[in-house]
């Protein structure tokens, strides 16, 4: 399916980021990363496994801080929040996990319940009930609200994982390879959804991934991140319309639906 | 490929300087987390209905074990102090010993090395197994703070819970006791409980209350630290469980040592 166009806002930066570098012990991740995502806009971050894609989105949901740089989301730069200021935060940031980290101990109804019940004081039994209903629905899952995560399948799991973040209707969406261990069917159905989502919640996204057919259905933007930093940012095309060998094995070796 | 290529050596710390500085690292992180319980488990918002969840698994989870165990404690530690007894003829101080080994040592230290297997190794377990599956992560990111809500509340609920299951360990432990003598000397249940009293004083009861309370807080504290800090991989989570027990249980010795000292001092 192509993707249908959106609005975007190019003048409203929902996450800038600025001379971002990371290192773990000797190990350099993330080496002076410069970043803008737009208001309403999918912007996907390609590369290898192990190039710092999802420290990079950890790095902006504060669960990791950068050894330089600067983390600006929302207008709030997230190094300066203190824990209340970064919870508040969070709450309007949605991040799906690669492995969907669905609470094991607890049925979908209550997965999705857990975020909404702690985020909305106050909130009434029947608006939870609504909250539940609709993001289920949006995912496409309401026969499965009383199942255990175990009981699920890997889509299904995904699916639910992205529904656990809509309950709080975020204004960005974080997808850590969303795709990955997903057959090609179900890969494509989640591409849709990220579409969805991206159109029904307004929503700004930054989908890292490595598999190109799901970067190709869901991105505005494409960034290739390599050796720890943007080797080239631009629409699908124009990012891999080059001879550069670090680039050009990456297409070659994809396949695109 | 040319292997002639010298490799640079990077210099690193031998093993001994190694293993103290993971040592020294490793204290201050465990000072910084308890602290970070004291900070967070009393100002709000309050967990109560996962500190009651919580004190429920941690009864029910050591329930039987503790029954079994304490039963068998008591009946045993009778029958094996019997023969001793009789050497001098007092026998009939039996019930007073019983009830001074298991109100001052055997309840709330049996209790203890229980729960640190049972429980202290299924708190290990089940948070080094979130941290692996990102589930703490998830939590973090959907605005709840995973430290008040996983361990603030398991920790409060170990030190609750451990001085019931104590008391309750010092009871099971004393029908033991009954039944062997009442087997072997025909005491009447009334005289028994009376005999079992009679040593006690108030502060062999606050002694164990406080050395429950200690051991509960350390299990507690001991399970949720190797949980949250576990490393990634499935590895890590069986070295998170194992280490909750093994650690648990060691400290839970060298406390029960410290507070006889100083308990002793009032005596």
């Amino acid at each position: 399916m192509e993707k249908t166009k959106v609005n975007i806002d190019y003048n409203n930066k929902v996450i800038s980021l600025r001379g971002l570098e990371k290192s773990f012990e000797d190990y350099t991740v993330l080496r002076g990363i410069d970043l803008d995502l737009y208001q309403g806009e999918n912007l996907v971050v390609l590369g290898r496994s192990g190039s710092g894609k999802s420290v990079l989105i950890k790095l902006i949901s504060g669960l990791l801080r950068p050894d330089k740089g600067t983390v600006e989301v929302l207008g709030n730069d997230v190094l300066a929040l203190n824990d209340r200021q970064l919870r508040e935060l969070r709450i309007r940031i949605g991040f799906s996990f690669q492995n969907s980290a669905l609470y094991d101990s607890m049925t979908v109804r209550k997965n999705l319940e857990f975020p909404l019940v702690r985020n909305r004081k106050g909130i009434t039994r029947k608006e939870i009930n609504t909250a539940v209903d609709t993001v289920l629905e949006a995912v496409g899952l309401s026969q499965t609200i009383n199942q255990m995560p175990a009981e699920l399948s890997g889509g299904q799991r995904k699916r639910i994982g992205i529904a656990r973040t809509l309950i709080l209707n975020p204004e960005i969406m974080l997808y850590d390879e969303p795709t990955a261990g997903l057959d090609p069917i179900t890969c494509i159905e989640i591409n849709d959804l990220i579409n969805e989502v991206q159109q029904n919640y307004k929503t700004s996204s930054i989908i890292i991934t490595h598999d190109l057919t799901c970067a190709k259905m869901t991105g505005d933007r494409i960034s290739m991140l390599i050796e720890g930093q943007f080797q080239r940012t631009g629409t699908f095309e124009e990012v891999f319309d080059t001879d550069d060998a670090r680039i050009k094995p990456f297409f070659d070796y994809n396949f695109i639906a | 490929m040319d292997t002639n290529i010298p490799v640079p050596v990077k210099k690193r710390p031998n093993g001994l300087i190694k293993g103290l500085g993971t040592f020294f690292k490793d204290i201050y992180k465990i000072h910084l987390f308890i602290l970070r319980f004291f900070k967070e488990a009393f100002l709000p918002p309050f967990e109560f209905k996962e500190v009651v969840r919580q004190c429920y698994e941690v009864g029910v989870r050591s329930f039987t074990l503790i029954s079994v165990t304490g039963f068998i404690v008591g009946f045993i530690f009778t029958k094996q102090s019997r023969p001793s007894l009789s050497t001098f003829g007092a026998n009939s101080w039996l019930p007073s010993l019983v009830s001074i080994a298991i109100m001052r040592a055997l309840a709330p230290l049996v209790t203890a090395l229980i729960a640190s297997g049972k429980v202290g190794s299924s708190i290990g377990a089940e948070l080094g197994s979130m941290r692996v599956t990102e589930q703490i992560d998830a939590m973090e990111v959907s605005g709840t703070n995973p430290f008040k809500y996983l361990v603030c509340t398991r920790v409060l609920a170990t030190t609750l819970t451990i001085p019931i299951l104590a008391t309750y360990t010092a009871f099971i432990g004393l029908l033991g006791g009954y039944l062997n003598i009442s087997l072997n000397e025909g005491i009447s249940y009334t005289a028994f409980v009376q005999q079992f009293f009679s040593p006690l004083v108030f502060l062999d009861f606050t002694a164990s209350l406080i050395k429950s309370i200690v051991f509960g807080f350390t299990i507690g504290i001991v399970g949720c630290y190797q949980g949250y800090y576990s490393d990634k991989g499935t590895e890590g989570v069986g070295k998170a469980a194992n280490g909750a027990v093994v650690t648990a249980m060691f400290l839970v010795f060298i406390e029960e040592v410290i507070i006889v000292q100083i308990t002793g001092n009032f005596r």
